[in-house]
């Protein structure tokens, strides 16, 4: 007798499918344990970084490959506002402690939604519709970010501060959890959820999915689709400067070079997910961080092989992703 | 009778390809018109230009007293305009339900007027909360006229609604549209002309980015040489 998939859960058991595969391999709970949080907590930000562009990809069909150059301004402005408020960071108090975590996340998100209305207005809105241009403009724009980067903050590393609070671990038996990545983790689960409410519940959101499957039709039902990209494309920006402020802290080192680094896993992301599709960069986000911590483990040399493998496995299985947004 | 939509020599390119040659025509106030014509004759090509989908590159369109030749689109169905395209528009991945909400002013519904598209179109009701991917090609048909006519429009561009649809289904969308045009001015375009006889008062025909016909259905429904002439009709499709 068949087992219907969908009725179990369909594809969203690959994370879970992933996890049992990879307990059999580590063999020992305590670090399948720590390596499972570490890759949901992964997971989480970069879905973060993934869902705006998902969006832009689905709703405007643009190919922005300047994305990351939001996820760097996020972990550089984070940086230094972490940077300057040193004092409330270290202090006894877990109030000063959020204050100044928040303040940082707070400033990289206010900068990509204002940035991202600048990069929409001047560097994308001449090249819709036009899919080689739009490639090597948003590449050029994010080599000038990038140099951007190096001229105001150097080619030095540079140290981020956590928040005290947020320091150390949790230690349950064997298993130690670090509270940085439970806090990622459970911030991610806000904006997703956030993101849900918006999509599932208010006109805006229907707006924003009708938008994405097909644009015109949305346009001959009266709507100005032109003022819908831009607030998207400022949304996008924005969660891309936000999960960057958490991988700063996550990483605990930056370098001009975050944005390009992570950019590979989120184009993955994109591609597994589904464009247009939150639930689709959700899942996908989950499986390239578990993915990424368990052969980082085991095999390190092909941590980041695993996941273009991955990508490849579910391309020839469902080409166009695994929950992609429902086109007519 | 007044025109409540009115062409004046009006040309439209699609890239390279010059496809109206200065269409010309008014669509009197009230009742179902029917623009006839073979496939690539510039019948879809035309309800798009009124939408402004494409743009006209010369001439005039003018609603009621406006002229909506070089409007955008949103602003265009604004005025009161609808438009059903060929392939229905319908969102996939929305409920029944949310393609109607969207297309309700003010997102909320009027309760009479959705009576009574329930009453004209009983499956709209009876999968009001499933995805509209998962209807059948009459069904999203229907959705795609529900949503047409959940606003009190003035006018709707109907493009071919009974491409691929079953011929039970298609005599009940002769008496939904029978019932839509007692309200509501329909400009259709149709390759159907059993479809289009059946309702239609008013009629043009295209034929290669030109309307080579005008006149009353009724007319051109007599004259089985005429219809040879302009559709290629056969003896028996008469």
């Amino acid at each position: 007798m068949g087992i219907n998939l969908d009725r179990i859960g369909g594809v969203y058991l690959l994370p879970v499918i992933l996890a049992l595969i990879a307990f059999v391999f580590i063999g020992q709970f305590s670090s399948w344990a720590t390596l499972t949080v570490a890759g949901l907590s992964m997971g989480m930000m970069i879905f973060l970084m993934a869902s705006g562009l998902s969006l832009i990809f689905g709703l405007m069909d643009v190919l922005n490959f300047g994305h990351s150059a939001f996820v760097s301004f996020g972990a550089f402005i984070a940086a230094t506002v972490l940077a300057a408020l040193g004092a409330w960071l270290a202090a006894d108090s877990a109030l000063l402690n959020m204050a100044a975590l928040f303040a940082a996340i707070g400033a990289a998100t206010a900068f990509g939604a204002v940035a991202g209305w600048a990069f929409e207005r001047v560097i994308v809105k001449p090249v819709y519709k036009d899919h080689l241009r739009q490639i090597l403009i948003t590449m050029g724009a994010l080599i000038v970010a990038e140099q951007l980067i190096l001229a105001i903050w150097g080619g030095v590393p540079i140290q981020v501060q956590r928040p005290a609070i947020l320091t150390g671990s949790i230690i349950l038996g064997d298993v130690s959890i670090e509270i940085y990545r439970v806090f990622a983790f459970l911030l991610g689960l806000a904006v997703y959820a956030a993101l849900y409410l918006v999509l599932n519940r208010t006109r805006l959101g229907l707006l924003i999915r009708a938008g994405v499957e097909n644009r015109e039709m949305v346009e001959a039902l009266g709507f100005r689709i032109d003022r819908l990209f831009v607030g998207v494309f400022m949304a996008g920006s924005a969660l891309a400067a936000m999960g960057g402020s958490m991988w700063a802290g996550y990483q605990g080192l930056i370098t001009p070079a975050i944005g390009g680094e992570l950019m590979i896993l989120v184009f993955i992301v994109v591609i597994i997910g589904g464009l247009g599709s939150i639930q689709g960069s959700l899942l996908g986000a989950i499986l390239v961080g578990l993915m990424a911590n368990y052969v980082a483990f085991l095999a390190p040399k092909l941590s980041l092989a695993s996941n273009m493998l991955l990508m490849m496995a579910i391309l020839l299985w469902r080409p166009w992703g695994l929950k992609p947004a429902v086109k007519g | 009778m007044t025109a409540i939509l009115r062409l004046d020599d009006v040309h439209t390119d699609i890239g390279q390809y010059h496809v109206l040659h200065g269409v010309s025509f008014d669509v009197p106030e009230g009742g179902v018109h029917v623009l006839l014509g073979r496939n690539g004759a510039g019948k879809t090509t035309t309800l798009r230009t009124v939408m402004g989908l494409w743009r006209a590159k010369k001439g005039a369109i003018v609603f009621r007293h406006h002229d909506i030749t070089a409007m955008k689109t949103p602003d265009i169905a604004r005025l009161g305009i609808a438009y059903v395209p060929e392939n229905m528009g319908i969102f996939g991945g929305l409920t029944v339900e949310e393609n109607m909400r969207l297309a309700a002013a003010t997102g909320t519904f009027d309760k009479d007027r959705l009576a009574r598209i329930f009453s004209i179109f009983p499956a709209m009701e009876k999968f009001w909360t499933n995805q509209a991917y998962a209807l059948s090609g009459g069904q999203k048909q229907m959705l795609a006229i529900s949503r047409a006519i959940i606003e009190k429009r003035d006018l709707i561009l109907i493009d071919e609604p009974t491409k691929g649809l079953a011929p039970s289904i298609i005599r009940n969308m002769i008496d939904a549209f029978r019932e839509i045009g007692k309200e509501t001015t329909i400009l259709l375009v149709e390759q159907n002309f059993h479809f289009a006889k059946a309702l239609g008062r008013g009629v043009g025909v295209i034929e290669d980015g030109r309307i080579v016909h005008k006149g009353q259905m009724a007319d051109l429904a007599a004259d089985a040489d005429l219809q040879t002439r302009l559709l290629s009709l056969t003896a028996e499709a008469h």
